[in-house]
């Protein structure tokens, strides 16, 4: 959750790392450019996605661009 | 306040248990389009609040498994058959929400004419096909819907027409039958394509919903796996390769025309059966009544295990008189198995049926060694005699084979049923004399309880009677050929 966040943003992105197999397609999908791959590595090997923490409209192109079922929650503001 | 608005659907289950360690994601490779879809569609039975009335058809494919993904009623069938299946399904619950998700391998190959009747009798389902223009699952084999000139593991040089024909283009094939109410194509290679997917694809649940008919949502999808690309240039790779064989659009759509289809698929109560077969009048209330009483075998042995053999011409009445025992046996809490062999003729060519009634419970309804054979013409008794088990009987129609057996360690009945049976008024009910003679001989089921099965299989009420009278006098003659047998001490 958000929470404690600024809050000016309309929405936030959260993915859930060990849910991610590093596809990149919400990288190539958000129209912000929100979205990039950690240098780091997951549980299973993958540079995962991540959210930058700003410009996050909250219009959900991501969750619907990823294929996992969980590893991206969108919030709006 | 921060709310969630994009989140895991409901209708997936909380934890996938496929396999120990992970429990959280998919199986599909990374950029899978399968896994887009099952958001898709999982998001729609929340949104329409049918999760408890869904039931998911996964096919052969790597979707295979997604039953371990929809917390929904699953069913996996046999490759290419789910929308027999969820033919089956819908019209036993015409309530249910019925999602036969198929791949283009699946669909297109293997299932072709599955997809095709079910489209043409405009069955009231969801289709979900999914075309990656490969057989993923396998390893990348070409697939019906594979491209001109691409390389699958099946054609390394390309798909050449002259070798392996052209892409089938399922949507349109569809759309041109009468049945189908709805069928449109999408793709999912840019946030628009996937929202029309997304639309599509909840318009044709919606419709199911509404009871509206057959609707197909063809998917462009994504298999980075079997096409050798990256995630993200398989979303080039469907805009270059598949849209110009694949064009997107509608090309079907009545659903506003077409009315609720299940209700006009009324089942047949159960109390018009009879009148439905002409069993009404006072003969049929006792054959009527004949269909649900069972009879003790008060008179029988209480165990048996008889393994027969009913062999003769095709037009004899063989496989019915197997019909017979099978039925009268089960409903007297036997186990009974009734498996029928015949060649392609109707009439003339030779048939024969393996019966199996037992006490105990049956491993296999093929019978290879009878305990006894039924032979009513000369190439059954030839063909099947030596399979008879030592101490076993051969009953066999001695008005039509001029032989006996040559077999001494079984035991033999020469019964003239055809003869027996034009003198009764028709030699067709040779079959019935010599089910009469088989329970005079072994009195393995009771007789009265038999003649009930027999009131109420019969078809044709003007052969009742002859029927009945059938078996009676092989029963008789049995019983006279043991009295006989006692007396001279054979
Ligand atoms: C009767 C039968 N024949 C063949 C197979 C082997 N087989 C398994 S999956 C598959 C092809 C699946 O391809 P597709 O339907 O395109 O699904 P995808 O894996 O691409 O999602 C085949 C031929 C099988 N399992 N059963
Ligand atoms: S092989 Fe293709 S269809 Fe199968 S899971 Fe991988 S990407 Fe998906």
């Amino acid at each position: 959750m958000p929470e404690g966040k600024e809050k000016k943003d309309r929405g936030w992105t959260e993915v859930h790392s060990e849910e991610c197999k590093g596809c990149g397609l919400c990288i190539e999908a958000c129209p912000v450019c929100g979205m990039h791959l950690s240098d780091k590595l997951n549980g299973r090997g993958y540079h995962f996605g991540e959210y930058q923490g700003h410009g996050c409209t909250g219009c959900g192109v991501c969750f619907y661009a990823c294929p996992e079922p969980g590893a991206i929650t969108v919030f709006k503001n | 306040m921060y709310a969630q608005t994009f989140q895991r659907p409901r209708s997936f289950y909380g934890q996938f248990d496929r396999k120990p360690g992970d429990h959280l994601t998919t199986h599909y490779c990374p950029g899978c389009g399968h896994g887009n879809i099952h958001k898709i569609v999982a998001e729609a039975i929340d949104d329409f609040g049918a999760q408890d009335r869904t039931v998911f058809v996964s096919p052969v494919g790597c979707s295979v498994f997604a039953y371990y993904y929809f917390d929904v009623g699953n069913l996996q069938v046999a490759h290419g058959r789910a929308p027999a299946v969820a033919t089956a399904v819908k019209r036993a619950l015409p309530d249910s929400l019925v999602i036969s998700y198929q791949g283009d391998g699946d669909l297109a190959a293997i299932g072709g004419n599955e997809i095709l009747h079910a489209a043409n009798r405009g069955e009231d389902i969801t289709v979900i096909f999914v075309n990656n223009a490969i057989y993923g699952m396998t390893g990348g084999q070409m697939a019906p819907t594979s491209l001109i000139g691409m390389k699958t593991t099946t054609t390394p040089m390309g798909r050449v027409v002259a070798n392996d024909g052209f892409p089938v283009r399922v949507a349109e094939l569809l759309s041109t039958l009468e049945g189908p109410t709805y069928i449109e194509r999408v793709a999912l290679y840019d946030n628009k394509t996937r929202a029309k997917a997304r639309k599509a694809i909840r318009k044709a649940l919606q419709n199911q919903i509404e009871g509206r008919g057959f609707s197909l949502v063809e998917v462009l999808s994504p298999c980075p796996t079997g096409w050798g690309v990256t995630p993200v240039d398989s979303l080039k790779w469907i805009e270059e390769n598949m849209l110009p064989n694949f064009p997107l659009g509608v090309f079907k759509d009545k659903s506003a025309e077409r009315e609720h289809r299940t209700h006009r698929r009324q089942a047949i109560a159960i109390q018009d059966v009879p009148g439905i077969l002409g069993l009404n009048g006072n003969a049929g209330n006792e054959r009527s009544a004949g269909i649900l009483a069972g009879g003790p075998r008060t008179s029988c042995p209480p165990n048996v295990d008889y393994r027969l053999k009913i062999a003769g011409f095709g037009g004899q009445g063989l496989l019915f008189l197997g019909r017979l025992l099978a039925e009268a046996g089960m409903r007297q809490n036997l186990h009974v198995s009734w498996l029928p062999s015949y060649g392609p003729e109707m009439r003339g060519g030779t048939a024969n049926c393996h019966v199996n009634i037992s006490t105990t419970e049956i491993g296999s309804p093929l019978v290879s060694a009878p305990t006894v054979l039924i032979a009513m013409n000369k190439p059954s008794l030839d063909k099947f005699e030596n399979e008879v088990v030592g101490g076993g009987l051969i009953i066999y129609d001695s008005s039509l084979i001029d032989h006996p057996p040559a077999r001494s360690d079984v035991e033999v009945i020469a019964l003239p049923a055809t003869e027996m049976a034009d003198k009764i008024g028709s030699a067709k009910s040779a079959n019935m004399v010599a089910l009469g003679a088989l329970i005079g001989k072994t009195n393995m089921l009771d007789k009265d309880a038999l003649l009930h099965v027999v009131r109420s299989m019969t078809k044709k009420v003007a052969l009742l009677d002859l029927n009945l009278r059938a078996v009676e006098s092989g029963f008789e003659f049995a019983r006279a050929n043991a009295a006989e047998e006692s007396l001279w001490g054979v």
